[in-house]
Protein backbone atom coordinates (compact mmCIF):
# COMPACT_ATOMS: atom_id res chain seq x y z
CA UNK A 1 0.00 0.00 0.00
CA UNK A 2 1.52 3.53 -0.94
CA UNK A 3 0.11 6.83 0.21
CA UNK A 4 -2.58 8.24 -2.33
CA UNK A 5 -4.40 4.70 -2.63
CA UNK A 6 -6.61 5.22 -0.23
CA UNK A 7 -8.71 8.04 -0.76
CA UNK A 8 -11.40 9.40 0.89
CA UNK A 9 -14.21 8.17 -1.63
CA UNK A 10 -13.10 4.62 -1.29
CA UNK A 11 -13.06 4.38 2.46
CA UNK A 12 -16.81 4.25 2.87
CA UNK A 13 -16.86 1.88 0.13
CA UNK A 14 -14.84 -0.96 0.90
CA UNK A 15 -13.68 -3.12 3.97
CA UNK A 16 -10.92 -2.02 6.14
CA UNK A 17 -7.97 -4.14 5.02
CA UNK A 18 -5.21 -5.55 8.13
CA UNK A 19 -2.62 -3.81 7.36
CA UNK A 20 -5.13 -0.63 7.57
CA UNK A 21 -4.16 -0.54 11.32
CA UNK A 22 -0.77 -1.06 11.52
CA UNK A 23 0.09 1.63 8.96
CA UNK A 24 -2.20 4.26 10.93
CA UNK A 25 -0.06 3.11 14.13
CA UNK A 26 2.76 3.96 11.47
CA UNK A 27 1.61 7.14 10.58
CA UNK A 28 1.13 8.21 14.23
CA UNK A 29 4.49 7.27 15.21
CA UNK A 30 5.65 10.55 13.24
CA UNK A 31 3.25 12.38 14.86
CA UNK A 32 5.21 14.26 17.52
CA UNK A 33 4.32 16.02 20.64
CA UNK A 34 4.35 19.66 19.24
CA UNK A 35 6.54 20.68 23.01
CA UNK A 36 8.31 17.90 22.84
CA UNK A 37 9.16 17.27 19.71
CA UNK A 38 11.51 14.26 19.38
CA UNK A 39 8.60 11.99 21.01
CA UNK A 40 5.54 10.91 19.55
CA UNK A 41 1.94 10.39 20.58
CA UNK A 42 2.64 7.14 20.62
CA UNK A 43 5.71 6.99 22.39
CA UNK A 44 3.53 9.35 24.93
CA UNK A 45 0.66 6.77 25.30
CA UNK A 46 -1.82 8.95 24.27
CA UNK A 47 -3.40 7.86 21.67
CA UNK A 48 -5.25 4.57 23.46
CA UNK A 49 -7.27 2.38 20.87
CA UNK A 50 -7.62 2.45 16.72
CA UNK A 51 -10.46 0.74 14.83
CA UNK A 52 -12.37 1.06 12.15
CA UNK A 53 -16.31 2.01 12.42
CA UNK A 54 -18.27 2.11 9.75
CA UNK A 55 -15.32 2.60 6.94
CA UNK A 56 -13.39 5.44 9.61
CA UNK A 57 -10.60 5.44 11.20
CA UNK A 58 -11.58 5.82 14.96
CA UNK A 59 -9.04 6.91 17.41
CA UNK A 60 -9.10 7.48 21.42
CA UNK A 61 -7.03 9.96 22.64
CA UNK A 62 -6.35 10.21 26.24
CA UNK A 63 -5.23 14.15 27.29
CA UNK A 64 -2.31 14.10 29.57
CA UNK A 65 -2.93 17.16 31.97
CA UNK A 66 -6.99 18.42 31.99
CA UNK A 67 -5.50 21.51 30.95
CA UNK A 68 -2.53 20.95 28.73
CA UNK A 69 -2.88 23.86 26.19
CA UNK A 70 -0.99 21.09 23.28
CA UNK A 71 -4.15 18.72 23.80
CA UNK A 72 -6.22 20.61 20.45
CA UNK A 73 -2.99 20.83 18.88
CA UNK A 74 -2.22 17.40 19.06
CA UNK A 75 -5.66 16.24 18.05
CA UNK A 76 -5.76 18.94 14.89
CA UNK A 77 -1.95 17.57 13.93
CA UNK A 78 -3.25 13.72 13.79
CA UNK A 79 -5.82 14.42 12.27
CA UNK A 80 -4.03 16.23 9.89
CA UNK A 81 -1.08 13.28 9.51
CA UNK A 82 -4.14 10.74 9.15
CA UNK A 83 -5.64 12.23 6.69
CA UNK A 84 -2.34 13.18 4.75
CA UNK A 85 -1.84 9.46 4.57
CA UNK A 86 -5.23 8.58 2.84
CA UNK A 87 -7.63 8.18 6.20
CA UNK A 88 -10.74 10.54 5.63
CA UNK A 89 -12.19 12.19 8.27
CA UNK A 90 -10.64 9.81 11.12
CA UNK A 91 -12.99 10.10 14.26
CA UNK A 92 -11.12 11.51 17.19
CA UNK A 93 -12.36 10.23 20.78
CA UNK A 94 -11.29 12.45 23.76
CA UNK A 95 -11.19 9.89 26.54
CA UNK A 96 -10.36 10.77 30.41
CA UNK A 97 -10.70 7.36 32.11
CA UNK A 98 -8.53 5.52 32.54
CA UNK A 99 -6.53 9.04 33.37
CA UNK A 100 -3.16 8.94 31.22
CA UNK A 101 -0.07 8.33 33.18
CA UNK A 102 3.43 9.02 32.73
CA UNK A 103 3.64 4.75 33.37
CA UNK A 104 2.62 4.81 29.29
CA UNK A 105 5.33 6.26 28.11
CA UNK A 106 7.05 3.97 26.01
CA UNK A 107 11.15 2.57 27.04
CA UNK A 108 11.87 4.16 23.32
CA UNK A 109 9.86 7.39 24.50
CA UNK A 110 11.53 7.56 27.65
CA UNK A 111 15.35 7.11 25.88
CA UNK A 112 14.34 9.77 23.48
CA UNK A 113 13.37 12.40 26.03
CA UNK A 114 16.99 11.78 27.81
CA UNK A 115 18.81 12.44 24.35
CA UNK A 116 16.67 15.67 24.17
CA UNK A 117 17.76 16.73 27.19
CA UNK A 118 14.38 15.76 29.47
CA UNK A 119 14.46 13.16 32.49
CA UNK A 120 12.26 10.65 32.17
CA UNK A 121 9.52 9.78 34.77
CA UNK A 122 10.94 7.61 37.45
CA UNK A 123 9.51 4.32 38.58
CA UNK A 124 6.14 3.75 38.59
CA UNK A 125 3.43 6.18 39.66
CA UNK A 126 1.32 3.59 41.81
CA UNK A 127 3.66 4.41 44.35
CA UNK A 128 6.30 6.43 46.05
CA UNK A 129 6.07 9.30 43.87
CA UNK A 130 2.47 10.68 44.46
CA UNK A 131 2.86 10.29 48.13
CA UNK A 132 5.29 13.17 48.49
CA UNK A 133 9.00 11.13 48.01
CA UNK A 134 11.38 12.74 46.17
CA UNK A 135 12.45 10.37 43.63
CA UNK A 136 15.80 10.14 42.51
CA UNK A 137 16.68 11.92 38.88
CA UNK A 138 19.73 11.48 37.03
CA UNK A 139 20.94 14.51 34.92
CA UNK A 140 20.16 13.91 31.56
CA UNK A 141 23.14 15.54 30.42
CA UNK A 142 25.42 14.28 32.37
CA UNK A 143 24.27 11.15 34.42
CA UNK A 144 24.74 12.12 37.39
CA UNK A 145 22.24 11.36 40.49
CA UNK A 146 23.54 14.50 42.26
CA UNK A 147 20.65 16.68 41.37
CA UNK A 148 18.19 18.90 43.10
CA UNK A 149 14.77 19.88 42.97
CA UNK A 150 14.11 23.53 41.91
CA UNK A 151 10.60 24.17 41.42
CA UNK A 152 7.65 21.51 41.41
CA UNK A 153 6.24 23.20 38.15
CA UNK A 154 8.98 23.35 35.18
CA UNK A 155 8.09 24.64 31.48
CA UNK A 156 5.10 23.13 31.47
CA UNK A 157 2.66 21.38 33.86
CA UNK A 158 3.91 18.03 32.81
CA UNK A 159 7.51 18.95 34.28
CA UNK A 160 9.56 19.92 37.42
CA UNK A 161 12.46 21.81 37.17
CA UNK A 162 15.40 20.26 38.24
CA UNK A 163 19.73 20.64 38.91
CA UNK A 164 22.41 19.15 38.73
CA UNK A 165 25.01 19.30 40.95
CA UNK A 166 28.04 17.71 39.27
CA UNK A 167 27.73 19.54 35.57
CA UNK A 168 25.71 22.34 37.01
CA UNK A 169 23.21 22.13 34.62
CA UNK A 170 19.04 23.28 34.76
CA UNK A 171 17.00 20.44 33.33
CA UNK A 172 13.14 19.30 33.27
CA UNK A 173 12.16 16.38 34.49
CA UNK A 174 9.24 14.94 32.91
CA UNK A 175 7.07 14.20 36.23
CA UNK A 176 5.48 11.04 37.48
CA UNK A 177 1.39 11.26 37.52
CA UNK B 1 -31.80 11.13 38.37
CA UNK B 2 -30.06 13.40 40.66
CA UNK B 3 -29.74 16.19 38.18
CA UNK B 4 -31.24 19.09 40.37
CA UNK B 5 -28.51 18.71 42.97
CA UNK B 6 -26.25 17.74 40.64
CA UNK B 7 -25.75 20.24 38.50
CA UNK B 8 -25.21 23.20 41.36
CA UNK B 9 -22.75 20.78 42.26
CA UNK B 10 -21.02 20.34 39.22
CA UNK B 11 -21.04 24.12 39.05
CA UNK B 12 -19.75 24.45 42.80
CA UNK B 13 -16.78 22.15 41.24
CA UNK B 14 -15.84 23.81 37.82
CA UNK B 15 -16.56 27.45 39.00
CA UNK B 16 -14.26 26.78 42.33
CA UNK B 17 -11.73 25.62 40.04
CA UNK B 18 -12.08 28.62 37.13
CA UNK B 19 -12.47 31.36 39.58
CA UNK B 20 -9.44 29.92 41.17
CA UNK B 21 -7.50 29.44 38.15
CA UNK B 22 -8.54 33.31 37.25
CA UNK B 23 -6.96 34.46 40.25
CA UNK B 24 -3.34 32.42 39.83
CA UNK B 25 -3.51 34.03 36.36
CA UNK B 26 -3.47 37.37 37.86
CA UNK B 27 -0.03 36.55 39.19
CA UNK B 28 1.93 36.50 35.53
CA UNK B 29 4.03 38.71 34.73
CA UNK B 30 4.01 39.96 38.57
CA UNK B 31 5.31 36.66 40.66
CA UNK B 32 8.36 37.20 42.65
CA UNK B 33 10.35 34.33 40.66
CA UNK B 34 10.50 33.02 37.45
CA UNK B 35 10.27 29.62 39.05
CA UNK B 36 6.63 30.81 41.08
CA UNK B 37 5.46 32.27 38.50
CA UNK B 38 5.58 28.89 36.06
CA UNK B 39 4.46 27.10 39.35
CA UNK B 40 1.64 29.44 39.58
CA UNK B 41 0.68 29.68 35.83
CA UNK B 42 1.10 25.86 35.45
CA UNK B 43 -1.23 25.68 38.93
CA UNK B 44 -3.77 27.63 37.29
CA UNK B 45 -4.13 25.55 33.68
CA UNK B 46 -4.65 22.54 35.52
CA UNK B 47 -7.71 24.29 37.18
CA UNK B 48 -8.45 26.04 34.25
CA UNK B 49 -8.71 22.70 32.31
CA UNK B 50 -10.63 20.68 35.58
CA UNK B 51 -13.28 23.01 35.38
CA UNK B 52 -13.78 23.10 31.73
CA UNK B 53 -14.37 19.42 32.26
CA UNK B 54 -16.54 19.46 34.79
CA UNK B 55 -18.92 22.91 33.12
CA UNK B 56 -18.54 20.77 29.97
CA UNK B 57 -20.65 17.72 32.61
CA UNK B 58 -22.73 20.32 33.62
CA UNK B 59 -23.92 22.02 30.15
CA UNK B 60 -24.16 18.27 28.70
CA UNK B 61 -27.09 18.43 32.05
CA UNK B 62 -28.27 21.09 31.32
CA UNK B 63 -29.08 20.65 27.94
CA UNK B 64 -30.19 24.54 26.99
CA UNK B 65 -27.77 24.88 24.26
CA UNK B 66 -25.17 26.30 26.14
CA UNK B 67 -21.63 25.00 26.25
CA UNK B 68 -19.06 24.91 28.82
CA UNK B 69 -17.59 28.60 27.27
CA UNK B 70 -21.08 29.97 27.27
CA UNK B 71 -21.53 28.70 31.17
CA UNK B 72 -18.15 30.45 32.03
CA UNK B 73 -18.14 33.39 30.23
CA UNK B 74 -21.75 34.46 30.07
CA UNK B 75 -23.12 34.01 33.55
CA UNK B 76 -23.54 36.56 35.92
CA UNK B 77 -21.79 36.37 39.67
CA UNK B 78 -24.94 35.57 41.03
CA UNK B 79 -24.80 32.52 39.09
CA UNK B 80 -21.54 31.38 39.60
CA UNK B 81 -21.23 28.60 42.26
CA UNK B 82 -17.69 28.86 43.72
CA UNK B 83 -16.77 28.87 47.33
CA UNK B 84 -16.09 32.43 48.69
CA UNK B 85 -12.78 31.38 49.44
CA UNK B 86 -11.00 30.98 45.79
CA UNK B 87 -13.20 34.51 44.70
CA UNK B 88 -10.61 36.25 47.64
CA UNK B 89 -8.47 38.68 46.02
CA UNK B 90 -4.60 37.37 46.17
CA UNK B 91 -3.35 39.93 48.21
CA UNK B 92 0.78 39.15 49.23
CA UNK B 93 2.41 36.26 48.45
CA UNK B 94 1.59 34.95 52.28
CA UNK B 95 -2.56 35.08 50.95
CA UNK B 96 -2.05 33.63 47.63
CA UNK B 97 -0.67 30.27 49.08
CA UNK B 98 -2.42 30.15 52.45
CA UNK B 99 -5.68 30.68 50.08
CA UNK B 100 -4.35 28.00 47.99
CA UNK B 101 -3.35 25.62 50.32
CA UNK B 102 -7.02 25.68 52.04
CA UNK B 103 -8.11 25.19 48.85
CA UNK B 104 -5.91 22.65 47.84
CA UNK B 105 -6.67 20.68 50.81
CA UNK B 106 -10.17 20.91 50.74
CA UNK B 107 -9.91 20.01 46.80
CA UNK B 108 -7.95 16.62 47.40
CA UNK B 109 -9.95 15.55 49.86
CA UNK B 110 -13.50 16.23 47.27
CA UNK B 111 -11.16 14.26 44.37
CA UNK B 112 -10.43 11.36 47.08
CA UNK B 113 -13.95 11.02 47.49
CA UNK B 114 -15.09 11.59 44.11
CA UNK B 115 -12.77 9.28 41.80
CA UNK B 116 -15.35 6.22 43.76
CA UNK B 117 -18.32 8.09 42.62
CA UNK B 118 -20.82 6.20 40.72
CA UNK B 119 -21.67 8.21 38.51
CA UNK B 120 -18.12 6.84 36.40
CA UNK B 121 -18.40 10.35 34.29
CA UNK B 122 -17.61 12.60 37.77
CA UNK B 123 -14.91 9.26 38.64
CA UNK B 124 -12.79 9.93 35.41
CA UNK B 125 -12.63 13.72 35.60
CA UNK B 126 -11.94 13.26 39.29
CA UNK B 127 -9.37 10.34 39.31
CA UNK B 128 -7.37 12.44 36.69
CA UNK B 129 -7.80 16.00 38.33
CA UNK B 130 -6.71 14.15 41.62
CA UNK B 131 -3.24 13.13 40.09
CA UNK B 132 -2.70 16.91 39.57
CA UNK B 133 -4.28 18.05 42.65
CA UNK B 134 -1.56 16.25 44.51
CA UNK B 135 0.94 18.19 43.33
CA UNK B 136 -1.18 21.35 44.09
CA UNK B 137 -1.44 20.33 47.46
CA UNK B 138 1.98 19.18 48.22
CA UNK B 139 3.43 22.76 47.10
CA UNK B 140 1.31 24.42 48.60
CA UNK B 141 1.77 22.66 51.79
CA UNK B 142 5.68 23.22 51.64
CA UNK B 143 4.76 27.24 51.22
CA UNK B 144 2.46 27.34 53.83
CA UNK B 145 5.40 25.68 56.06
CA UNK B 146 8.18 27.72 54.13
CA UNK B 147 6.46 31.47 54.47
CA UNK B 148 5.20 30.01 58.21
CA UNK B 149 8.79 28.85 59.51
CA UNK B 150 10.65 31.43 57.52
CA UNK B 151 11.64 35.02 59.11
CA UNK B 152 9.95 37.15 61.42
CA UNK B 153 8.77 38.90 58.38
CA UNK B 154 7.19 36.12 56.07
CA UNK B 155 5.60 34.62 59.23
CA UNK B 156 4.13 38.19 60.81
CA UNK B 157 2.26 37.75 56.96
CA UNK B 158 1.24 34.70 57.67
CA UNK B 159 -0.41 35.39 60.57
CA UNK B 160 -2.18 38.23 59.11
CA UNK B 161 -3.35 35.88 56.11
CA UNK B 162 -4.83 32.95 57.76
CA UNK B 163 -7.36 34.71 60.13
CA UNK B 164 -8.28 37.05 56.99
CA UNK B 165 -9.27 34.19 54.84
CA UNK B 166 -10.58 31.61 57.72
CA UNK B 167 -13.86 32.58 57.93
CA UNK B 168 -14.30 31.50 54.29
CA UNK B 169 -13.84 28.05 55.20
CA UNK B 170 -17.13 27.21 56.88
CA UNK B 171 -17.81 26.03 53.58
CA UNK B 172 -15.46 23.90 53.14
CA UNK B 173 -17.43 20.98 55.10
CA UNK B 174 -20.51 20.99 52.75
CA UNK B 175 -23.67 21.44 52.68
CA UNK B 176 -27.27 19.97 53.05
CA UNK B 177 -27.59 19.30 49.37
CA UNK B 178 -24.57 17.61 49.09
CA UNK B 179 -25.54 14.83 51.80
CA UNK B 180 -28.40 13.74 49.72
CA UNK B 181 -25.87 13.57 46.75
CA UNK B 182 -22.90 11.69 48.77
CA UNK B 183 -25.83 9.11 50.25
CA UNK B 184 -26.46 8.47 46.80
CA UNK B 185 -22.76 7.38 45.95
CA UNK B 186 -22.29 10.27 43.65
CA UNK B 187 -20.72 13.45 45.46
CA UNK B 188 -18.16 13.21 47.93
CA UNK B 189 -19.19 12.89 51.64
CA UNK B 190 -19.25 16.40 52.90
CA UNK B 191 -18.18 15.52 57.02
CA UNK B 192 -15.37 13.19 55.36
CA UNK B 193 -14.24 15.50 53.44
CA UNK B 194 -14.47 18.33 56.51
CA UNK B 195 -12.46 15.68 58.62
CA UNK B 196 -9.44 15.37 56.00
CA UNK B 197 -9.85 19.25 55.31
CA UNK B 198 -9.11 19.91 58.95
CA UNK B 199 -6.78 17.27 59.67
CA UNK B 200 -4.34 18.04 56.27
CA UNK B 201 -4.61 21.37 58.07
CA UNK B 202 -3.75 21.05 61.23
CA UNK B 203 -0.49 18.96 60.45
CA UNK B 204 0.77 21.56 58.40
CA UNK B 205 0.20 24.16 61.04
CA UNK B 206 1.02 22.38 63.57
CA UNK B 207 4.51 21.49 61.65
CA UNK B 208 6.03 25.53 62.25
CA UNK B 209 3.87 26.15 65.05
CA UNK B 210 1.13 28.18 63.07
CA UNK B 211 -1.88 28.46 65.28
CA UNK B 212 -4.87 26.64 63.97
CA UNK B 213 -7.63 28.86 64.49
CA UNK B 214 -10.93 27.76 66.25
CA UNK B 215 -13.83 26.16 63.41
CA UNK B 216 -15.21 28.82 61.98
CA UNK B 217 -18.70 29.67 62.36
CA UNK B 218 -21.91 30.83 59.50
CA UNK B 219 -20.90 33.61 57.46
CA UNK B 220 -24.12 35.61 55.79
CA UNK B 221 -22.87 34.89 52.14
CA UNK B 222 -23.19 31.51 50.76
CA UNK B 223 -20.58 30.54 47.48
CA UNK B 224 -23.24 27.61 46.86
CA UNK B 225 -26.28 29.78 46.56
CA UNK B 226 -24.64 32.23 44.33
CA UNK B 227 -24.54 35.15 47.20
CA UNK B 228 -20.77 36.53 47.03
CA UNK B 229 -18.82 38.94 47.71
CA UNK B 230 -17.97 41.96 46.31
CA UNK B 231 -14.68 40.73 44.52
CA UNK B 232 -16.17 38.50 42.58
CA UNK B 233 -18.21 40.63 39.95
CA UNK B 234 -14.88 42.56 39.03
CA UNK B 235 -12.79 39.03 38.87
CA UNK B 236 -15.71 38.01 35.95
CA UNK B 237 -16.13 41.42 34.57
CA UNK B 238 -12.15 41.25 33.67
CA UNK B 239 -12.24 37.50 33.01
CA UNK B 240 -15.73 37.87 30.45
CA UNK B 241 -15.22 40.92 28.94
CA UNK B 242 -13.90 39.71 25.77
CA UNK B 243 -16.11 37.08 25.09
CA UNK B 244 -18.82 39.57 26.06
CA UNK B 245 -17.72 42.20 24.25
CA UNK B 246 -17.06 40.64 21.12
CA UNK B 247 -18.98 37.13 20.93
CA UNK B 248 -18.40 34.24 19.26
CA UNK B 249 -15.01 35.70 18.16
CA UNK B 250 -12.31 33.11 17.68
CA UNK B 251 -8.64 33.19 17.90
Amino acid sequence: MRPGELIASDLGARAARGDDLARAWAVLEQVMDPEVPVVSVVDLGIVRDLDWRAGHLHLVVTPTYSGCPATEVIEADIRDALQQAGFAAPALERRLTPAWSTDWISDLGRQRLRTYGIAPPEGSTSKRSLLGEAPQVCCPQCGSAHTELLSQFGSTACKALYRCRECLEPFDYFKCI
Amino acid sequence: MHKEALIPYLLLLGDSALVQGQRLCEWCGHAPAIEEELALMNVGLDLVGQARNWLDYAAELLDDGRDADALAYRRDERAYRNLLLVEQPNGDFAVTMTKQFLYDAWHFAVLQGLAASRDERIAGIAAKALKEVTYHLRRSGEWVQRLGGGTDESRRRMLDAIPALWRFTVELTGSDSEVQLAEAGIAADPAAVGAAWLKQVSAIFDSVELPLPKAASYFYLDGRKGLHTEHLGLLLAEMQFLPRAYPDATW
